[in-house]
């Protein structure tokens, strides 16, 4: 049993949880995941380790089908069934000098223990924060103070710059900035035209990747992706990989696989949750 | 009763689901023996002197005493004497090849018929399960000395259960959320019901075995940690999980899957019953399976019952085929197709999804070091077959978490871990290995037999260690 110990929501259908679960605590290091199963009947879904701290683990959560709803509609004082890890080969975090994190979604979640881990090993740590529109925004305070600049982008230009994060590097390299490494992480699009825009100009990029996973410890392959010409098993040989050797149109093409079953399974909880709160509400 | 004229009797089948109903359900196929065709079964044995059987079964079960205990419907007292030396006896009675062990040697079998040991196995485990009849073992005295076993499946549990027995403090670290590695989540339920098995786990837990599940030993915790919270020695028993590809093109279009995760996905995360279980799993109308060991027939099977046509292609010949004949033969029974001396070159995607496999005809050659003879492709006879799932079972390797991370750890070039034949012991004194990571893959007993091979090794390293 893995308790709820802390929940925070932190934007829309962005919310904090704190896990009691001290074996994945001791050993994580930043760039690792977790596995969980909300309860018996439930998926296996990976999840980064936001922080940790005296045998708690945080993770932020978006919800974006069924068993991600079900494990925002759990309490403090609530237990999931399972939680393994630390998952995944951790980030390659040293000392290079200039180091630009990207962030896009919730992938700020999964980018802060590494800029955090950059920063502690006396890089420059210049954070570019993207998000749809201002409400899904969080952690921007947590960042701020492991980075050594903060620029932020919407798409809807409801705070920071109207446009992608993609600008905001553009404008880096444009003021003569000297990066020795870019971490991209957030959605597909988004960390393809990262690397896009970087490799025409030779700057180092590291993405994490999101394949659709089932063990998380090398036994299936389902997480497998394409770098470099090569299969590789993101839960195993990842979640981080050269962004430049990527096969972004694969990893995207593999992770709408089921999208016809989740859509079933998400809309027959929502009715069950909908139902719930009218009869009872 | 069916004497025959012949001085041996003839075996008394097993009853099993009719293959026109079972193709289309997840129950088991075979349905066990009656007590009264047990009784008259195990009463064909001819308590030959030399019971060559008991060599034949690598846990060294004493096969003839518990056959004369079923045959006077002592049948508690019969499970309870296969468990002296078998914790897992629902189980092997259902999986072992029992064919190429105890039943192979068998003497009736060179005159008749063999003693349908595994069917008697299993008759009396499932007696004594569902008479709740369990009898207890006698109790050894505490021994000093913690164990640490890395890996729930057939091996891990063995070494688990017959230390536990001694009198060792055993804990078994399992990596995914449900313990039983290849039994719960390779084997289908069709074929070895996940009840029984838990109901098996159980049973090495009320032995005194400690079980945490969710632990990854290489990343949760380390070896070292493990020796540093006080652990006197460790079992690695963490099977041959890491799947094969063929390495064609296509390989990662949508619609293609590992028999693992197949596998993994349908019996551990209970796919059949989505949306009741949430994890799913997609197959189109025609399934294409590559190989044909026991996990292609078990991925075959798996897909029949979802509801796919399935076709078994395989680059070698009948002969050749790995799996326990008779899987072939439910496989065939339930109406799968077999594509032999046919390999797959190339696999075809429309819109990131398979739509086809190109394949070429194959014939044999002169013989391999494997001693069997050599595919070669026939020049020019490639031909498409139209499919929309492919599904490869073409082998396993260890899995490198936990070995790569132990510098000194003896492994040879397929990945496998060294260990000493008689102590299972690897070259690094206080660990030891055993099961499919040593194998690169073999049988459940043969796992078995490794673990209690290695529960000796261990006690006498315990020992040794006491005393210095
Ligand atoms: C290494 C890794 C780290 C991740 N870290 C985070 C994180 O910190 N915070 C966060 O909110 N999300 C994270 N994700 C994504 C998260 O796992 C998925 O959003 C979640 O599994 C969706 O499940 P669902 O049932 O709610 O949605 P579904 O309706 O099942 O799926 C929605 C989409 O999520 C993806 N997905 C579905 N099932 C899985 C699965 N078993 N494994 C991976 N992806 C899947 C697919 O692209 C799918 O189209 C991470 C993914 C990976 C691989
Ligand atoms: C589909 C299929 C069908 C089969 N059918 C038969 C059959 O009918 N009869 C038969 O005799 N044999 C059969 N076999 C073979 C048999 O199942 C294996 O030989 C046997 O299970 C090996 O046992 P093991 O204990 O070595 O490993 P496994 O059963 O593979 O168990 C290893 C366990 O270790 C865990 N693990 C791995 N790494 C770690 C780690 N780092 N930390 C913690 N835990 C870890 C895994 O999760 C797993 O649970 C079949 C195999 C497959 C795949
Ligand atoms: S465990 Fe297997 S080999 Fe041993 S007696 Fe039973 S069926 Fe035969
Ligand atoms: S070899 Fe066959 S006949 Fe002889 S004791 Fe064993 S089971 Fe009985
Ligand atoms: S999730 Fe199964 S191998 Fe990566």
């Amino acid at each position: 049993m893995y308790r709820i110990v802390d929940k925070r929501e932190l934007a829309d259908k962005i919310t904090l949880f704190v896990l009691d679960a001290p074996l994945v605590a001791a050993n994580a290091r930043p760039g690792q995941f977790v596995i969980l199963r909300v309860d018996e009947q439930g998926e296996r879904i990976p999840l980064t380790i936001a922080s940790t701290e005296g045998g708690k683990v945080t993770i932020v959560v978006q919800e974006v089908g069924k068993t991600t709803a079900h494990l925002r509609s759990k309490e403090i004082g609530d237990a999931l069934a399972d939680v393994a890890g630390p998952l995944g080969t951790p980030a390659h975090i040293e000392k290079l000098g200039t180091v630009v994190c990207v962030a896009g979604g919730v992938g700020t979640a999964i980018i802060y223990p590494e800029a955090k881990a950059f920063k502690e090993a006396g890089n420059k740590v210049i954070t570019l924060m993207g998000a749809r529109n201002k409400s899904l925004l969080f952690f921007t305070d947590e960042l701020a103070q492991v980075s050594d600049r903060i620029i932020y982008a919407t798409d809807d230009g409801s705070f920071g710059h109207h446009g992608f994060v993609t600008d905001l590097l553009q404008q880096l390299i444009d003021e003569g900035t000297t990066i020795d490494l870019v971490v991209a992480i957030g959605p597909i699009p988004m960390m393809r035209a990262t690397c896009e825009l970087t490799k025409k100009y030779g700057i180092k990029t590291v993405v994490s990747l999101n394949p659709v996973m089932v063990d998380g410890t090398g036994m299936c392959g389902a997480c497998r992706v394409t770098v470099g010409g090569e299969t590789k098993f993101c839960c195993t040989d990842g979640p981080e990989f050269d962004g430049h050797l990527v096969d972004f149109d694969e990893l995207a093409a593999r992770n709408c696989q089921y999208v016809d079953k989740e859509r079933l399974s998400y809309s027959m909880y929502e009715e069950k949750r909908g139902c719930g709160g009218r009869c009872h509400g | 009763m069916r004497r025959t004229v012949s001085r041996i009797r003839k075996r008394i089948d097993m009853p099993s689901q009719d293959p026109a109903e079972r193709r289309r359900n997840f129950q088991e196929v075979a349905l066990g023996y009656s007590p009264e065709e047990a009784v008259e079964e195990a009463s064909r044995c001819i308590h030959c002197p030399k019971q060559p059987c008991v060599a034949g079964c690598p846990v060294e079960i004493d096969i003839p005493s518990f056959l004369k205990l079923i045959a006077e419907e002592k049948f508690g007292e019969a499970a309870a004497k296969i468990k002296e030396k078998n914790s897992l006896p629902a189980i092997c009675g259902r999986v072992c090849p029992q064919e190429n062990q105890c039943e192979g040697v068998c003497t009736l079998g060179k005159r008749g018929e063999p003693i349908a040991i595994g069917a008697l196995e299993r008759f009396a485990a499932d007696w004594e399960r569902l008479n709740a009849a369990e009898q207890k073992l006698p109790e050894a005295g505490k021994q000093e000395g913690k164990v640490a076993v890395v890996g729930s499946g057939p091996a891990g549990l063995t070494v688990a259960a017959e230390l536990a027995r001694m009198g060792y403090e055993v804990t078994v670290f399992e990596a995914l959320h449900v313990p039983g590695g290849v039994l719960s989540y390779g084997i289908p339920e069709f074929r070895l019901p996940k009840d029984i098995v838990r109901h098996e786990i159980e049973y090495v837990q009320s032995l005194g075995v400690k079980l945490l599940t969710n632990v990854v030993v290489g990343r949760t915790i380390t070896v070292d940690q493990l020796f540093d919270e006080g652990y006197d020695a460790i079992f690695i028993g963490a099977g041959a999980g890491l799947p094969h590809f063929l390495n064609i093109p296509g390989e990662n279009l949508n619609g293609v899957f590992s028999a693992n995760e197949f596998l993994t996905r349908v019996n551990l995360m209970k796919a059949y019953e989505f949306p009741e279980y949430d994890t799913p799993v997609k197959l189109g109308k025609k399934v294409i399976v590559v190989g044909a060991g026991n996990t292609a027939m078990d991925a075959a099977r798996n897909a029949l019952r979802l509801g796919s046509e399935v076709t078994i292609v395989y680059r070698r010949s009948r002969q050749e085929m790995p799996a326990r004949l008779a899987e072939i033969h439910h496989a065939e029974e339930e109406g799968i197709e077999f594509r032999l001396l046919t390999n797959p070159i190339r696999i075809i995607g429309e819109d990131g999804w398979v739509k086809a496999m190109e394949c070429i005809r194959m014939e044999l050659g002169e013989p391999d070091q494997s001693g069997r003879r050599r595919p070669v492709p026939v020049p020019g006879s490639e031909f498409v077959l139209e499919c929309d799932s492919v599904i490869i079972a073409v082998g396993q390797s260890p899995n490198p978490i936990l070995t790569k991370n132990l510098p000194g750890l003896e492994m040879t070039k397929w990945g496998t871990v060294v260990v000493d034949p008689e102590t299972m012991q690897t070259s690094i004194p206080g660990i030891f290995a055993g099961g499919d990571i040593i194998s690169g893959g073999t049988t459940v007993i043969e796992a078995m037999g490794d673990g209690k091979k290695a529960a000796r090794g261990i006690s006498a390293y315990l020992q040794q260690k006491a005393r210095v």
